[in-house]
């Protein structure tokens, strides 16, 4: 196992947005973790790099990288993790990118930093770097600055960065949710392919259910901090089991699915996540339609579910039978 | 007669590499009831289009006509009747929403200007409407920050049908929502224009969305609309190969790790190219579609396409 998070939690003063996480990635695969907005996901990744804001700590839980405890890593031994062995994306290129400085003397700054090459190699593989990304003439465009590229090919460039060391995890996250619907085909096909030639395993944060489907391994679904279900992504998409990630798919229309306004109506999840605050209990209890009392007395344990599998409810197979009668009904 | 009839609009900026085309030569129509949506990826200019049929950005040359008037060339003052029966829903409520004044005040604003009904009136018509987009009346004396965003759409919609409009353009309204919160959106605005008879001009580029949403469907590039055709038929057949391309790119668990459809990026609208503006990008692209413009011709019923390769 290459990554393995345990019991991880993140604490502010007033709140906890991310409870007793746990997961694991193997090498070379595709870990996504899908939520909304205040699912806790982001936060998870910026724990996994210490790149949590300061009033935020981790009052427990452990991260085992290839063998490390990162938790336990001084700062000067976690900047050697980042951006070598780690390498992070995120959803908006420009802001992770210096606005004054050329895409090339970004490359090369992680390239002398981590690998001590001297700037005329720096400069070398920085244009090979961006070939590697698929940026059209390179040796032109590692002169450009930010400004003068478009948001696809900043994300490329900035993949570009997060991988110039040959890290063996790459966390994306929300990589392509700036991006247009062909441009975010063009990136994630490109994470992908970086990931079979970089034999690297790759963390895909996303509130995407079709991108889980299309490119992950493994599927971790969070909600307000936790994790209520793990699956492969093909089960979770034809049999969901958690009555949230069931919501998440009847309320998205689908593109081929032929559902339309006149004779449809969308499944809604009713209420927002801000209810989850203070829940004693199940975080979705405000908003399940199979909520019951005892779901409001304690936070329901993650318990096996068929293989590779984890649901978070213990009321899964009324939820199955209530959706078959559903579907006859339709 | 249609709602909104737009022959020939074209809107282009001036900037300091020459003309952007944001809008070039567009035709459309609107008939009551309809939901039209148009498609597009960023910079294709469907927002100069959207805000060019409220006449918040002056059209270039062109006509639009709303409920047989023309409305193209009217000044503010004159504006002022048409403005009150179409409406603009945006993307980022919040950014719309006046953080000082509460939803009471924001709902209230458009009919004092509008000069609506007497104090009394103006407020059961506020209330009525709190009610219609499901939000508590107790949210009429709470200011906008102490919404979440999926409420703060619901303000937005409230303000934008508190005048009672007949068309309203919806900017991407869905797109900075999660997922569980866009379908409550949705089937709210359905629910809306089952009730008060409305017609929606809804932008988006969200194609399932889109699928769901309207009944008639146009797909915009560089400034052009490309193709447009009945909801079920240009999902039967899209023609234009962009629409196929943008149909391709989404999502989908069926195509394990497959290979991007189309490659590179959508080209600066300042440089128009020769013919086709599409053929950079384009795998059936030949000769003609280098030098000629495609005309934008009738395939089937109601289905048009600019593609010179297309049949």
């Amino acid at each position: 196992m290459l990554l393995e998070v345990d019991e991880l939690s993140v604490r502010f003063p007033a709140a906890e947005p991310v409870r007793k996480l746990s997961f694991s990635v193997e090498e070379g695969q595709t870990l996504a973790i899908v939520g909304e907005s205040g699912s806790g996901k982001s936060l998870t990744a910026l724990a996994l790099m210490q790149l949590l804001p300061r009033s935020a700590r981790i009052p427990n839980g452990k991260i085992r990288f290839a063998g490390h405890d990162l938790l336990t890593l001084s700062e000067r031994e976690m900047r050697q993790v980042r951006g070598r062995d780690i390498g992070m994306i995120f959803q908006e290129p420009m802001t992770s990118l210096n606005p004054v400085l050329t895409i090339g003397a970004q490359i090369r700054e992680v390239l002398r930093l981590h690998e001590g090459l001297s700037a005329k190699a720096a400069q070398a593989r920085a244009v090979e770097l961006l070939d590697l990304v698929r940026i059209p003439d390179p040796q032109r465009r590692v002169k450009d600055y930010p400004h003068q590229l478009s948001g696809g090919m900043r994300q490329r460039v900035m993949i570009a960065v997060a991988v110039a060391c040959n890290p063996k995890l790459l966390i994306a996250d929300e990589p392509t949710t700036a991006l247009d619907v062909t441009i975010q085909a063009q990136v994630l096909d490109l994470i992908d392919q970086l990931r079979r030639k970089l034999s690297m395993a790759v963390i895909l944060i996303t509130h995407d259910l079709g991108v889980v489907g299309q490119w992950a391994d493994n599927v971790v679904v969070m909600y307000a901090g936790r994790k209520v279900e793990e699956a492969l992504p093909g089960s979770l998409l034809e049999q969901p089991l958690h009555p949230y990630t069931r919501g998440l798919l009847a309320a998205s229309p689908r593109l081929n699915g032929g559902e339309h306004y006149r004779h449809t109506r969308l499944r809604e999840i009713p209420g927002s996540i801000v209810s989850a605050v203070g829940e004693k209990g199940c975080p979705f209890r405000p908003r399940c339609p199979l909520a019951r009392a005892s779901c409001g007395e304690a936070v329901p344990v993650l318990r096996g579910a068929g293989a590779n599998r984890l649901v978070a409810c213990p009321f899964t197979d009324i939820g199955a039978e209530a959706s078959r009668v559903a579907a006859v009904g339709r | 007669m249609s709602l909104l009839s737009v022959v020939e609009l074209s809107t282009h900026y001036k900037s300091a590499g020459g003309t952007l085309r944001a809008v070039d030569d567009v035709s459309l129509t609107v008939e009551t009831g309809e939901t039209v949506a148009l498609v597009g990826e960023s910079g294709c200019g469907k927002s100069t289009l959207g805000k060019t049929l409220l006449r918040l950005v002056d059209p270039t040359s062109g006509s639009i006509t709303f409920q047989g008037r023309d409305i193209t060339a009217l000044g503010q003052q004159e504006l002022r009747a048409t403005r009150r029966s179409i409406q603009m829903i945006f993307q980022d409520p919040f950014a719309s929403l006046n953080p000082r004044h509460s939803i009471r005040d924001i709902l209230t604003a458009p009919l004092k200007v509008h000069g609506a009904g007497d104090r009394a009136e103006r407020r059961r018509r506020v209330e009525d409407m709190i009610d219609r987009v499901g939000l508590p009346r107790e949210a009429l004396d709470r200011y906008p920050h102490e919404f979440s965003g999926g409420q703060r759409q619901r303000i937005g919609i409230a303000r934008a049908l508190i005048l009672a409009p007949q068309l309203v353009v919806c900017d991407e309204p869905v797109s900075a929502l999660d997922l569980s919160i866009q379908a409550q959106i949705l089937n709210l605005l359905v629910d809306m224009k089952k009730d008060l008879g409305l017609s929606y001009f809804f932008i988006s580029h969200d194609l399932s969305v889109v699928r769901y949403f309207a009944d008639r469907v146009l797909v915009m590039y560089l400034g052009k609309i490309v193709e447009s055709a009945d909801v079920a038929e240009l999902w039967a057949s899209p023609k234009h190969p962009y629409t196929r391309a943008l149909m391709e790119a989404v999502p989908d668990p069926e195509k394990r790790k497959q290979a991007a459809p189309i490659t590179g990026d959508l080209p600066s609208p300042e440089n128009v190219l020769a013919g086709c503006r599409f053929h950079p990008r384009c795998p059936l692209a030949t000769d003609i579609c280098r030098s000629r413009e495609p005309e934008f011709r009738e395939l089937a019923s109601g289905h048009r396409v600019a593609c010179h390769h297309a049949a």
